[in-house]
């Protein structure tokens, strides 16, 4: 575990070493990490176990669903799988897989000595491991995990066990520490630039994160607000939310999705901004239009807090509220084709090379843009009325979240991974990696828009006997496609932890730019200490 | 008639892709262990598109998801034309130098206003189809459809049928053979159910909405209908089905373990068979009225109550008595043998567990005593205890 884990070894600068005696060593080096490297670090971990445990609570659902019958798990489990596999992979998985790049590169890329807040740093990733036992501790309280979905729909939550308070409790300590996190990267981004670096200069991985923050800033709270609500509804007698007290269930779906539609940009953004960053550095050509992905991104995010009732065409809204939200949902298909367009615009008439981060942007843009095509069908209302809580919804948004935020991490894990740790990984073993992944993930998501259109709900231990073969097929590219992410995880992410493969250089791909190729691969612990001078562009160190 | 002509090609042309995909399976399809045919009205095997519309609206929908893949399926050719063309021609290993060329306010604003101008027509098309299916007034049925965990209640409210009311379970064999692990072929596997929804053809039938628990939703693919029943609220929806015949779907919003389980079947039928149906279940309703004053004797409690608890209580309990994880066993369950009857009817009238087990007013007086008689005298549990439909209906007052 040298690279990663050990930074102060032979590339110490000669300013280094006056913090050497400052450094903790050992498990304190984590337990009080404030170097954003390490807390870093510590996120990717996290995020990458908390993937794996979803994993297996996914095959677990395929593996149900294999064949019609009940094999493996009753309903009840069932219930509890979807709903847990969904809130461990968006809360768990990806959102600290984010704060986890945002920690490594951010200030990397802006020329910034560490993150503004550092103690809050360890603060904030730290909060996320009891909230994670509680979440998996779920499972063993009385009456299992919860088992209302993702969503946590009224009144539905009001039936739950004892867990459902322990993953309300879960939820609002991950939500501080999003809130956390968005705040010091926000203060980061603001006030920590290097000289020259302005924020038009910026990398969009900064930008999309800048925008991401806000985005978290503004609507972690109304999710804590709706979880509260369910919880003095289920214990202090009030009814926000349960009719039996003349609440309303449908208020509940508002303010979730409020919180909710926000969310899946969360969830995007940030892959946005490190394939921006790739696709650029492997056709050796500028990006395309900067300005206009910058204003783009700011669009999303902004049109993203009013189309949050796409979610509810079914709960009966006025015929006007229909409209609003179908025309208001379909423009948000404007800047996503900005952003496809930029990309290939960019790599037209480049001078392309396909290493494996590359192929991951790439098979990004493919993929992403069928999930933006589904999305766009969904939001017409009366499709959408057909296609609801089926599993075209289920294809619709693995193939934006996994297709779209994992394969954007899994790419952004190649291309600066290297300046991590030190070394380069293996470039067949990325190849295979991804070629695979590509393939099951197809296998495994594109049947499930068939099954969707011919009428299967989602959430279904059992389902008619039509629907057998086409789940079969999807079982099966989702456990092809596990088993390559463990293939990731021993046969790349451990060799490159452990410092085997070829040296990094400073830079490894040869159209590259930014601030993150001025400093040697691994990074030093300490870097950009005193803010470096920086030329025209601000992408390179010229003092 | 120009919508006809466009739906046909699209149909031609669909049909066509699925004959490549099918024969593309081929082996797959001749390998299939699931001995399984078309449902028509529900699900075909390995279905591609949408179920073959039995309403206007659910025409118009296939129309407008057609219309709509078609114009995507464009624009993706279009895009990733250009982009595998670049990625074939623009690589390094081909010698191809960069070009230096970015920013083009221009070209911006063009690939801004043009998928601006193409979504907003897009929305265009849909507009008018959102309105029809929000417009339920004149309606020539009404029917209330009333979410249960895990099963509907249909009441006739208006038109023809009025006052007629059952409750719709899926069939407990079917039921069964989910939770053997290896359900034999059926071609309406957990779609059928004790009770269909009947409705006459050509009429415009009005479904209400509504939940006793927790949120469901009334789905039926082939019709275009899918509304959620929300406990505490009414919302309504309708159809007119164009052709007789045999339509299924199933609840779609996740509403408890059972959630699968739940069906909905709606047979539709010529306006004569409808009338002569209507005729049958009024007679068969006044001759089922329980009076529940009468005084039953045991064994007729004993065989009504197991009906009661077949349709009620075994997908929970299970037939044995004996519960299943969380679930609690009535066999031998100090509440089911107590001497005290009252504990055990205030469970059945309220529910316990904050609803894990709901609560089951909505059943009639003496179905409730029926039952309860039934798990007071079944399996280990031989109490001999007898419940009066006078009792229950005295403890609910």
């Amino acid at each position: 575990m040298s690279a990663v884990l050990d930074h102060h070894g032979g590339h110490a600068h000669g300013h280094d070493h006056g913090h050497d005696a400052h450094h903790p060593h050992g498990w304190r080096r984590w337990v009080f990490a404030t170097n954003h490297k390490d807390i870093g670090t510590l996120y990717l971990l996290f995020s990458f176990t908390m993937f794996l445990v979803g994993g297996v609570l996914a095959l677990g659902i395929r593996a149900e669903l294999f064949q019609p019958g009940l094999q493996f798990v009753n309903p009840e489990l069932f219930n509890q799988f979807t709903t847990m596999h969904g809130l461990i992979m968006v809360f768990g998985a990806i959102m600290p897989a984010y704060v986890g790049f945002a920690n490594w590169m951010i200030p990397l890329q802006i020329g910034a000595a560490d993150m503004a807040f550092a103690r809050m740093n360890n603060l904030s990733f730290w909060l996320l491991i009891p909230a994670a036992i509680m979440i998996v501790a779920a499972f063993f309280m009385p009456g299992g995990a919860p088992a209302a979905g993702w969503t946590l729909y009224a009144p539905l939550t009001l039936q739950m066990g004892p867990s459902m308070d322990a993953a309300i409790f879960a939820l609002h300590i991950l939500g501080a520490s999003s809130i956390m996190g968005s705040i010091n990267i926000v203060v980061t981004i603001l006030n920590m630039r290097a000289p020259g670096m302005t924020l038009m200069k910026m990398p969009l991985f900064a930008w999309t994160w800048l925008i991401t923050a806000y985005l978290l800033i503004a609507v972690i709270p109304v999710l804590a607000g709706a979880i509260t609500m369910t919880l003095t509804d289920r214990h202090f007698g009030t009814s926000f939310f349960n009719p039996a007290g003349g609440g309303d269930p449908v208020m509940y779906q508002h303010i979730f999705w409020f919180f909710g539609h926000p969310e899946v940009y969360i969830l995007i953004l940030p892959a946005f901004g490190i394939v921006s960053s790739i696709i650029p550095a492997f056709a050796r050509k500028k990006l395309f239009g900067y300005t206009s992905m910058v204003y783009a991104t700011a669009s999303i995010a902004i049109l993203s807090f009013i189309v949050w009732a796409h979610h509810m065409y079914t709960t009966g809204m006025p015929v006007t509220g229909q409209l609003f939200f179908m025309y208001a949902t379909m423009l948000i298909a404007v800047p996503t084709g900005v952003k496809v367009f930029n990309w290939i615009a960019t790599m037209w008439r480049g001078s392309m090379t396909f290493e494996t981060p590359m192929l991951w942007a790439v098979g990004f843009i493919f993929v992403f843009t069928m999930g933006g095509f589904t999305g766009l069908i969904l939001s017409m209302a009366p499709v959408d009325q057909q296609l609801h809580d089926t599993y075209y919804v289920v294809a619709h948004f693995h193939y934006t979240m996994v297709a779209g935020s994992l394969f954007g991490l899994f790419a952004g894990f190649y291309y600066w991974g290297p300046k991590w740790t030190g070394v380069m990984y293996n470039e067949t073993r990325g190849k295979i990696h991804f070629w695979l992944s590509l393939i099951f993930f197809n296998v495994a998501f594109f049947p499930q828009h068939f099954l969707g259109l011919a009428g299967m709900p989602r959430r279904y231990a059992d389902y008619p006997m039509q629907f057998a073969d086409f789940n079969a097929l999807s079982s099966i590219g989702a456990f092809g496609f596990g088993l390559m992410q463990v293939y990731f995880f021993f046969l790349v992410v451990l060799p490159m932890m452990r410092g085997q493969g070829e040296p990094a250089p400073q830079k490894p791909w040869e159209g590259a730019e930014g601030l993150e190729w001025e400093v040697p691969s691994p990074a030093p612990w300490h870097t950009f200490e005193t803010p470096p001078k920086l030329d025209a562009t601000a992408t390179k160190v010229i003092g | 008639m120009k919508r006809k002509f466009e739906r046909r090609v699209w149909s031609a042309a669909l049909a066509r892709a699925r004959g490549a995909a099918v024969a593309a399976g081929a082996s797959l399809a001749a390998a299939s262990a699931w001995a399984v045919n078309d449902l028509p009205g529900g699900p075909a095997v390995r279905q591609l598109n949408l179920q073959p519309p039995a309403t206007k609206l659910a025409a118009d929908v296939q129309v407008l998801h057609e219309g709509l893949l078609v114009v995507c399926a464009v624009i993706f050719v279009l895009v990733f034309g250009t982009m595998f063309y670049s990625i074939l021609k623009h690589r390094k290993s081909v010698g191809h130098k960069a070009a230096n060329f970015h920013e083009s306010v221009a070209v911006e604003i063009a690939w801004t206003v043009v998928p601006f101008i193409i979504v907003v027509l897009m929305g265009f098309a849909a507009t008018k189809t959102v309105v029809a299916q929000k417009d339920t007034t004149n309606a020539d049925l009404t029917i209330k459809a009333t979410g249960y965990q895990w099963k509907w209640g249909y009441d006739y409210l208006k038109g023809e049928g009025e006052g007629i009311a059952f409750v719709s379970t899926l069939d407990t064999a079917h039921r069964v053979m989910s939770d053997s692990g290896k359900p034999p072929p059926t071609d309406n596997y957990l779609l059928k159910v004790d009770n269909p929804l009947v409705v006459p053809v050509d009429r415009k039938v009005r479904i209400i909405t509504t939940a006793n628990d927790v949120i469901h939703a009334w789905m039926v693919p082939a019709f275009g209908v899918k509304q959620d029943a929300i406990p505490g609220f009414v919302r309504d929806t309708w159809f007119r089905a164009e052709k007789t015949g045999d339509f299924y779907g199933q609840c779609t919003e996740l509403c408890g373990k059972e959630h699968a389980f739940m069906p909905i079947h709606v047979k539709v039928l010529s306006q004569a068979d409808y009338a002569a149906w209507v005729e049958g279940k009024k007679k068969e309703m006044a001759a089922k009225a329980d009076d529940p004053t009468k005084e039953w004797k045991l064994d007729e409690l004993m065989a009504r109550g197991e009906k009661v608890y077949a349709a009620n209580c075994a997908a929970c309990h299970r037939a044995d008595g004996k519960g299943a994880g969380p679930i609690k066993a009535l066999d031998g369950s100090a509440v089911v043998l107590d001497a005290d009857k009252s504990k055990q009817l205030a469970i059945l009238l309220n529910g316990a567990g904050n609803g894990a087990m709901p609560a089951w007013k909505q059943l009639s007086a003496t179905e409730l005593a029926a039952v309860m008689t039934y798990t007071k005298n079944s399996w280990s549990n031989k109490t001999g205890a007898l419940m009066q439909p006078s009792e229950v209906a005295a403890a609910r007052k």
